[in-house]
């Protein structure tokens, strides 16, 4: 066991261009890959991640000089020449490779840090693999911890809690608004492509309608169309504005098309029922002063630019925290392990005892002529003179400060003992 | 021995409160969903307790305690608390418990600096009318009170979103929506029982002082709240009166709730200020 390698290979957008990456023999499905793995010798448990951004290889393997190269082989197949290869791939061993499980789990080695996805495709990348049975115990053990070392980021830092894209950032907004946007008419103004862009992150979020005003009507008709909304021409503005709760403005006019006296009326129309104003176009379409009405909310651009902002920094101090996280966690898992490595010498002087024991016991009693009271008194004696003797040589081997000299205390424990024989 | 018991519950009353106020307050901080409940449960313990104190008070007096400043401050509290914990029930509205649980603490803490002494009832109190009146119009303020922390919670979450620069509070204040929500179910549930308080209170009035309506300066500022609500929800029916202004017309009128309770005793005086 203890020449057993947790081998990590692997390529990432961080690496390797997409151009690259789209290349990969390992990149497509997770069947055939993953059987291939498994047949290369040495070879003993293994699990490979597909995503979009990254392809990663885990492996238990009994380590000689063949098996990186064979998986190295595998990977990137004929698409990529043998010499260009190093400088896409990354490869980690043991401790490493844990943690850069870790970190992958976290969603602290993604594109957008902080973002769930990841989560999700670990997980189904590791249901393919114990599927087909080619994880073992220690993956098994790795990958579930990865999974809850990743909640446990979730839970204790605030890494996922920002939005970090302006369309994001306007619909965490609208929430702070309006509490839930399923009742809620989006109206957009000016049939522009960012508008687009915004306005399907709030269908998405489940709003009741959406209508479109442009200056020419058949263009609103089109966007209309894709939402399943309505269309109206810009004469229509002010009487929409009376329905609408999230409006979104990208015109390309070159002065401002709503004003804060338009608004007043409009307000009081509304019954004074909040709305929500997003600016996006350049130069803007909205005028400042609006915010300045009550149950008003204007955002322009720089706005939200600068929401995502606060956001990035504040994310990228939870990042730091969730790495202290991955770190303690990668550390415990090592010391997981190599208690795992004393595992079979400990079995072994357990049984090299009970056999001693045994033997003796069965001499002895055949010449005493006990009772069967009196014969347990003496079995219960020997049995705890033995676990007496091996508690010190147990807990010695358990011991956790000097984990890195387990092969010297395994060595001599097995040479004190006699327990040459390796199993 | 029941004296000294009476002292224990309201020390144990007090310590539940604060524990409860202690653990919101850590839950603002790190958000994590274990605290929550286990705030809850405390909230809900000291509710219990609060409730406990006042019934052995009652058994210990004689009558329903709710005329000393000591007793009707504790009373004030435990409305606040079960207007809370019963509209917990129907819907949550984020860290709404820390905001109430806060105003509940300084209530007991302001209740225990005052005189715990029992005194004889005055003869105007012997009455069933006592616990009618007093208790429904202080249950009154109770949800009134609601209204006044939600509206706090309105304004500083209004100021977060106007200004556009996400302070502390942002991530973890409710939406507006909720707060407005709230503002204007506790203020229906608060205005009703305030009106009943007042009826009930001038029927007493006609029985123990012979007319209706006193002017006395109590009788006058309950008026003048009164309105102060119902102009309010009036405005919100007729002319939309929402959000930020609802939030500031709820603290003004519970600033009058306030004046009505203590400023007209220690300031003004009249026939109704029993409680010195």
């Amino acid at each position: 066991m203890p020449s057993d390698t947790i081998l990590l290979l692997g390529v990432n957008h961080k690496t390797t261009p997409l151009a690259v990456r789209e290349q990969l023999a390992l990149g497509k499905g997770y069947a055939e890959p993953l059987h291939a793995l498994h047949n290369i010798a040495g070879c003993k448990e293994c699990y490979l991640l597909s995503t979009c951004n990254r392809v990663e290889i885990l492996m238990i393997a009994h380590e000689n000089d063949q098996v990186e190269d064979r998986v190295t082989e595998l990977l990137f197949g004929t698409s990529v020449a043998p010499e260009q290869r190093q400088k896409y791939l990354y490869t980690y061993r043991n401790l490493e490779a844990v943690h850069h499980l870790f970190m992958v789990a976290t969603s602290l080695d993604s594109m957008i840090v902080g973002e769930a996805q990841i989560l999700g495709q670990l997980k189904e990348a590791y249901r393919h693999a114990t599927e087909a049975k080619y994880t073992g115990p220690i993956l098994n053990k790795l990958l579930h911890k990865s999974f809850s070392v990743a909640k446990r980021v979730r839970s204790e830092t605030q890494i996922g809690a920002s939005a970090v894209s302006i369309s994001y950032a306007a619909v965490e907004l609208a929430k702070k608004i309006f509490g839930t946007l399923e009742d809620k008419n989006v109206l957009l103004i000016g049939a522009g492509e960012m508008a687009e862009l915004a306005a399907e992150h709030l269908v998405g979020q489940g709003v009741h309608q959406v209508v479109v005003v442009n200056r020419t009507l058949s263009r609103a008709m089109d966007l209309a169309k894709r939402f399943n909304g309505s269309a109206a021409p810009l004469e229509e503005l002010f009487s929409q504005l009376e329905q609408a709760d999230i409006v979104i403005s990208s015109t390309g006019a070159p002065n401002i098309i709503l004003h804060k006296q338009d608004m007043k009326p409009i307000m009081r129309a509304r019954r004074n029922e909040p709305i929500f104003f997003i600016d996006i176009a350049v130069p803007r379409d909205l005028d400042p002063g609006l915010n300045d009405l009550d149950n008003v909310y204007l955002y322009d651009i720089d706005d939200l630019q600068n929401v995502v902002e606060v956001n990035k920094s504040e994310r990228d101090k939870e990042a730091i925290k969730a790495r202290r996280i991955v770190d303690e966690e990668a550390l415990k898992f090592q010391a997981w392990l190599d208690g795992l490595a004393v595992v079979p010498t400990i079995a072994a002087l357990r049984k090299k005892a009970d056999d001693i024991c045994q033997g003796e016991l069965e001499r002895t009693l055949c010449r005493l002529h006990l009772s069967p009271d009196e014969q347990k008194i003496i079995e219960k004696m020997a049995l705890s003179i033995s676990s007496k003797l091996l508690h010190d040589p147990v807990t010695y081997l358990k011991e956790e400060n000097c984990r890195d000299q387990n092969n010297i205390k395994i060595e001599m424990i097995r040479a004190a003992f006699g327990l040459r024989v390796e199993l | 021995m029941m004296d000294e018991t009476s002292h224990l519950l309201f020390y144990m009353v007090l310590g539940t409160s604060l524990l409860a106020l202690v653990v919101y307050g850590v839950f603002f901080v790190n958000q994590q969903e274990k605290l929550r409940h286990l705030a809850r449960k405390a909230l809900l313990a000291a509710g219990v307790l609060q409730t406990l104190y006042i019934l052995l008070r009652y058994f210990e007096a004689g009558y329903t305690p709710i005329t000393s400043q000591h007793e009707t401050i504790v009373f004030f509290a435990w409305s606040v608390t079960w207007a809370y914990l019963s509209f917990r029930w129907r819907y949550t509205v984020k860290n709404f418990g820390l905001f109430i649980t806060a105003f509940v603490c300084i209530l007991l803490l302001v209740a225990s600096i005052a005189p715990r002494s029992i005194n004889p009832l005055a003869p105007a109190l012997q009455s069933l009318w006592l616990p009618v009146h007093a208790g429904v119009a202080v249950i009154s303020y109770g949800f009134l009170a609601l209204a006044f922390c939600g509206g706090i919670m309105y304004l500083l979450q209004e100021h977060e979103l106007k200004s556009k620069r996400f302070g502390y509070f942002f991530t973890r204040l409710p939406s507006l929506d909720a707060l407005d929500q709230l503002n204007s179910h506790c203020l229906a549930i608060g205005f009703v029982l305030l009106t009943l308080g007042i009826i009930t209170g001038s029927i007493w009035a006609r029985q123990a002082w012979g007319t209706y309506w006193h002017w006395d300066p109590k009788e006058t500022w309950s008026l003048i709240t009164w309105f102060l609500y119902a102009a309010q929800i009036h405005q919100r029916f007729s002319a939309g009166w929402r959000g930020k202004r609802a939030a500031v017309m709820a603290i003004i009128g519970f600033a009058s709730v306030l004046f009505t309770l203590w400023g007209v005793t220690f300031l003004l005086g009249g026939i109704h200020s029993y409680a010195q």
